[in-house]
């Protein structure tokens, strides 16, 4: 008999595709949306050919659909990837995730001694340059850099 | 919650600064007022600070008002683990305003944002102090008549120093110029030079500290050198002396100078300099008085118009 070259995936009936990945950050977003706990379908692909990046990462979710709030956490852990909407095996909504002037419980503050470190309360900064991923918390003021940021 | 709270008042308008100069000034002609009878003020040190405890009470018991609060974190349930968010809670329900000192950073905006009772801040770690901007304010106004065009020497211990940042971000609609005199290893913070640059404030840094070049300020902001700050303890050997203030290096300068200081002192201003008419450090720390009667009013709602029309003084 001959060997199966080929896995077919199913193309998603209802969900969403999140594409464009940078490849070494596929895992960090499985974690970040929690995929490991979702019952659905999950795909992960990772060092896919593409013809945009050379490499990229894809993860397709079957029948989840992410808030504006998931979205913006995306944003800052990989500011370029896209997600497409999926229904009726159709694409009905593509966003480009973008920086949003405000990050709401996202980022965890670098400084230890910001009383967000200190409090059982929620983070808040401000997107200062979208351009450079500066971000300055609300609480003690302090910049950091989104290639620096700790997620709570 | 409460609009009221003074967290900051780095962007504050200058009608607004202008408005609490004007409430101050009325204080300092009667400080004695019941402005404040059967209001009760919560002071409230997570972090001691005797000075600046002593400063608000005075301020809130010339206006009549009660106070209650603690002074040492220890004696609180902060200690047995309450959080920042219970503990204003608990007070809410028995004061009418709270005036806070804490060790963290962002401590009194958090404060501000769980409860309607107007919070004034009275120091967040090493974030923000604006009861020592409003009092730097009023100091200068008053023995300047004005706050603008000013030359504003800035001396010691520019990287930590709170009270220098403050009062730089909250004297940029005045066209000051700053000199910056400070050791290399405590020059002011990249990001206040880039403050000054992006709102058009002109500074030079220097590290001299003589007779010659203090001669055109008309306010000397002296901070001290903490030996603490240093990570080459044989920089601060070098450096310690060099930014310590005589009576002799006041020779050329301006008629109208004052020496500020947000005090306490240890040894940056000699004991020559106090009897100086130019010394002006300890009526600095007095005008705390009525810049804090004037923003304890403030988150009040009590205008310069109550305090104008007010016949409670007891002079």
């Amino acid at each position: 008999m001959e060997k199966r070259k080929d896995l077919v995936v199913a193309a998603l009936e209802s969900g969403t595709v999140i594409d464009h990945i940078p490849t070494d950050k596929v895992f960090t977003i499985v974690q970040l949306l929690q995929l490991d706990k979702c019952t659905d379908q999950v795909t992960i692909g990772n060092n896919l050919e593409s013809a945009k990046f050379g490499k990229k990462g894809i993860i397709k979710i079957a029948n989840r659909f992410f808030s504006d709030a998931e979205i913006s956490q995306l944003a800052v852990v990989c500011p370029n990837i896209r997600l497409c909407i999926i229904k009726d095996y159709e694409v009905v909504e593509k966003k480009q995730v973008t920086l949003p002037d405000e990050l709401d419980n996202v980022v965890r503050c670098a400084n230890p001694v910001c009383i967000t470190n200190n409090e059982p309360m929620k983070t808040v900064f401000y997107v200062t340059d979208k351009v450079n991923g500066i971000m300055k918390c609300r609480y003690c003021g302090k910049e950091q850099h989104i290639e620096n940021i700790k997620l709570v | 919650m409460s609009n009221r709270s003074i967290v900051s008042i780095a962007d504050y308008s200058r009608e607004k600064i202008q408005n609490l100069l004007d409430m101050a000034k009325e204080f300092e002609k009667a400080p004695n007022r019941r402005l404040l009878v059967g209001k009760v003020v919560a002071t409230l040190f997570f972090e001691p600070s005797t000075r600046t405890r002593l400063s608000f009470e005075t301020a809130a018991n010339r206006l009549g008002a009660r106070v209650i609060g603690f002074t040492d974190p220890k004696v609180t349930s902060s200690s047995k683990g309450e959080t920042l968010k219970d503990t204003i809670k608990m007070v809410s329900n028995y004061a009418d305003v709270i005036v806070m000192r804490h060790k963290l950073e962002g401590a009194a905006l958090y404060a501000s944002e769980v409860t309607d009772v107007p919070i004034i801040n009275a120091g967040d770690g090493s974030n923000l102090h604006p009861s020592q901007t409003m009092l730097d304010l009023y100091s200068i106004y008053k023995t300047q008549g004005t706050l603008e065009n000013l030359n504003i020497y800035m001396v010691g211990d520019l990287k930590y120093g709170r009270t220098v940042h403050s009062l730089l971000m909250s004297m940029r609609k005045y066209n000051p110029t700053f000199h910056f005199i400070a050791p290399k290893e405590l020059e002011m913070p990249d990001e206040y030079k880039l403050y000054c640059k992006q709102n058009g404030i002109k500074y030079i840094e220097q590290t001299d500290f003589t007779e010659d070049t203090i001669a055109d300020a008309d306010i000397l902001y002296m901070t001290r050198v903490q030996r603490e700050r240093f990570t080459d303890l044989m920089e601060y050997e070098r450096v310690k002396d060099a930014y310590i203030l005589h009576a002799n290096m006041l020779g050329k300068c301006r008629e109208n100078m004052k020496i500020l200081h947000p005090l306490p002192r240890v040894n940056e201003i000699e004991y020559d300099v106090d009897d100086s008419k130019h010394a002006y450090y300890f009526e600095q720390a007095q005008n705390g008085l009525y810049a804090r009667e004037a923003l304890i009013c403030d988150v009040l709602g009590i205008t310069l118009e109550d305090i104008r029309n007010d016949k409670t003084t007891t002079l």
